[in-house]
């Protein structure tokens, strides 16, 4: 308890936007975060791109070819994060052989303990369910690191509870099947999943497919503590333009929406 | 849980897969454990039987005698190329279709390189009757081109991958981003001995009927063991299949032949590497669910694989493989692109074959041998110069027959002037 990513959430509902580093390239990206910050977000997810991005939909995908072809590695990405000068924690999102990799020799301790250098505040590696990851979790509790579980429609009871057990920082509620990927609506799914972690300790926020206001006024309505949105922010950096200006005001709308949901939840608490 | 609670080969293997596919993966090994090897309701004896009845098994074990001949040594062949469907690839597609048919699925997705893999999912799904929807790179889809029409016949949908180099790394990740979407209804048939357990395992045993006939058979024609196995591997399903009931037995050596591609250096600023050659010269690593031998650079990201057989064509291997070359217990080796393509030549010039490109690479191998390691043509192997000593008696698996990679063929030993190619100038333009 008591990391800086769960102190993020403990003044009313969170903001979690995600860009790619170096999406198009590592200046733009110090805007953007920037950008991000001026309009609410709390705790920012920047993607370290991964040439197998498995859990990505197309728009993000997209992105991480264009930081991939920019240049971007893990090296120059955690420089950039040594040197970010924002007051919001950052989570590194990326896979895990990127992580396995990094040392001079195979092992992900080289990582964490780099990452922990250059300010990370916490992890998530999508492609590593709680199964795999003793050796990684090992290595942030070393280095003061959140490790953030991501819990799926999917997700059996019994599992969730492996993975409750395990995660801090926060868990990262997948609202829907598939990928990410920008969704017109905030799908029953979600629902019940905060139904289910609603005895958790740890801070719930949801992401896959959240783009506008009414989603996070219903999600953090439905008892989230937070809401995730990635592929609405890497559509307005791919259309390039005004994009610091148009970054801010989305982080601002969506912002504003969780902060109605937070309301919603005072006078109407169950749903139907 | 149970036997294969172990997950892993040595340190390879593992389940690295997004949480959403968690439950399918752990519903799956449970069917593994109770159909695969316990033989519930009956399902290993059905497998067994439309392998016989539908799939055209047992295949011959073969003596070439013109090889055998110019090798100076007793060479047999273990005749993939005559499962129905032209490849081993049924062995394993049938039992994944089967068995997502008695797990109350209701809808297949595969990926696939050549198009061996799609065409055998495309072919059980039909016989079956079964939703069957393929992902296939654009590359792929330009160079196998029948089995594209081949996969329509039997009503898939063929889904083409535009992404990097159209290869089949693109299409598993395609494939897999499908499952995710649909995983509650939908099986995932993946092609080879690699991805998350249970799949290397139950793909094995699926792939170890061809060396169960193959001991069987060189046993009644040979009086013995054979001295050597010789098998292509790109994920390696034919390898894994026809080494697997040969890997207790110390005194047989055996041989996963890579493609060499054009050679195995790597150009590391292009993310390329001229080869798929991940078991000699790959680094430990995690792609597509597992811990595994992979082409990738120094940051840990994957290069883009090269081979002129594009079912070898991946930047990973199967986790077993990569186990039991560690262990000292597989001899990776690898030949390049020309070699292969003589080989394809020799063989249906000789012994009246044609194989598939894939397998070209093993039937090189022989003659690597014979030219110990210094034939024109062959990449530098980046483990042994001088080629392995294959004994007197050695088995080649021939994983599938080459009618599908005839228009890469005419191309590719044009362009190379291939010497064994036949010359077809005379009969140009149609006259
Ligand atoms: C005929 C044939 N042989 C071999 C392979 C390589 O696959 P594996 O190494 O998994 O057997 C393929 C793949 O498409 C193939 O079509």
């Amino acid at each position: 308890m008591g990391s800086d990513i769960e102190a993020a959430f403990e003044d009313g509902p969170a903001l979690v936007p995600y860009v790619v580093a170096g999406d198009p390239d590592l200046d733009a990206t110090k805007e953007y975060v920037e950008a991000l910050a001026r309009g609410g977000a709390d705790v920012i997810e920047l993607g370290l791109p991964f040439s197998e991005p498995i859990a990505d939909g197309p728009t993000i995908q997209n992105a991480i070819r264009r930081a991939l072809d920019a240049g971007t590695t893990p090296r120059n990405y955690l420089e950039f994060v040594a040197e970010l000068d924002v007051d919001v924690p950052i989570v590194c999102m990326t896979y895990y052989n990127l992580i396995y990799q990094f040392g001079e020799e195979e092992g992900v301790e080289p990582f964490v303990e780099a990452g922990a250098e250059a300010g990370l505040s916490g992890l998530i590696v999508p492609d590593l369910p709680v199964e795999e990851s003793d050796p990684l979790r090992e290595a942030c509790d070393e280095h003061g690191l959140d490790l953030v579980f991501i819990v799926a429609p999917t997700t059996t009871d019994e599992r969730l509870d492996r993975i409750t057990s395990q995660a801090s920082g926060f868990v990262y509620v997948q609202a829907r099947l598939g990928t990410t990927g920008a969704q017109a609506d905030v799908s029953e799914a979600t629902h019940e999943s905060l139904a289910r972690l609603a005895d958790s300790t740890v801070p719930k926020a949801v992401g896959f497919g959240v783009s506008e206001r009414e989603h996070a006024r219903e999600i953090v309505g439905a008892g989230a503590d937070g809401v995730v949105a990635g592929s609405v922010f890497v559509d307005i950096i791919a259309e390039g333009e005004s994009v610091a200006d148009r970054l801010e005001a989305k982080a601002r709308e969506l912002k504003a929406g969780a902060l109605e949901g937070t309301d919603q939840k005072v006078p109407e608490p169950e749903r139907t | 849980m149970s036997r294969t609670g172990d997950s892993k080969f040595g340190d390879y293997g593992g389940q690295y897969v997004p949480e959403v596919l968690m439950p399918a993966i752990e519903e799956l090994t449970d069917a593994y454990v109770r159909y695969v090897l316990d033989n519930e309701d009956g399902f290993m004896d059905e497998f067994r039987e439309r392998l016989r009845d539908f799939g055209g098994r047992p295949t011959p074990l073969q003596r070439a005698d013109a090889l055998s001949d110019r090798y100076d040594r007793e060479v047999y062949l273990k005749r993939e190329d005559l499962v129905h469907g032209g490849a081993h690839k049924l062995n394993n597609a049938l039992g994944q279709v089967l068995l997502a048919k008695y797990m109350g699925k209701e809808r297949i997705v595969a990926e696939t390189g050549a198009g061996q893999h799609g065409t055998a999912t495309a072919m059980a799904c039909a016989h079956l009757g079964i939703d069957c929807e393929i992902y296939m790179g654009r590359t792929d889809i330009n160079r196998q081109r029948p089995n594209v029409f081949r996969m329509r016949i039997h009503d898939a949908e063929v889904n083409p991958v535009d992404v990097g180099s159209g290869t089949l790394k693109e299409a598993i990740n395609e494939t897999m981003r499908d499952w995710a979407t649909n995983v509650e209804d939908t099986h995932y048939v993946i092609g080879s001995v690699v991805g998350p357990h249970p799949f290397p395992k139950m793909v094995r045993d699926f792939q170890a009927v061809i060396s169960e006939e193959a001991r069987e058979q060189i046993r009644e024609k040979a009086g013995r063991l054979p001295d050597s196995v010789v098998a292509c591997a790109g994920g390696g399903s034919n390898t894994m299949g026809a080494f697997h009931e040969f890997v207790g037995d110390e005194d047989v050596s055996l041989v996963a032949v890579e493609a060499g591609g054009s050679g195995l250096t790597i150009d590391e600023d292009a993310g390329l590497a001229p080869h798929s050659a991940s078991l000699s010269s790959g680094e430990e690593g995690v792609l597509h669910g597992a811990r595994t031998k992979l082409l990738q650079n120094r940051d840990g990201q994957i290069l883009e694989s090269h081979s002129v057989s594009a079912g070898l064509d991946y930047s990973g291997v199967g986790p077993e493989l990569a186990y039991l070359a560690d262990e000292g217990r597989v001899t990776p080796a690898n030949v390049g692109d020309d070699a292969a393509l003589e080989a394809f030549h020799r063989l249906s010039k000789l012994e009246g074959i044609i194989p598939a490109l894939e397998s070209s690479h093993a039937l090189a191998y022989l003659e690597k041998v014979a030219d110990d390691g210094a034939s024109t043509g062959d990449a530098p192997s980046a483990t042994s110069e001088v080629a392995e000593d294959l004994g007197d008696l050695v088995i080649v698996n021939v994983s599938g027959r080459g009618d599908k990679d005839l228009d890469t063929v005419i191309e590719e030993s044009e362009k190379r002037d291939i010497d064994a190619a036949p010359a077809m100038e005379v009969f140009e333009n149609g006259q």
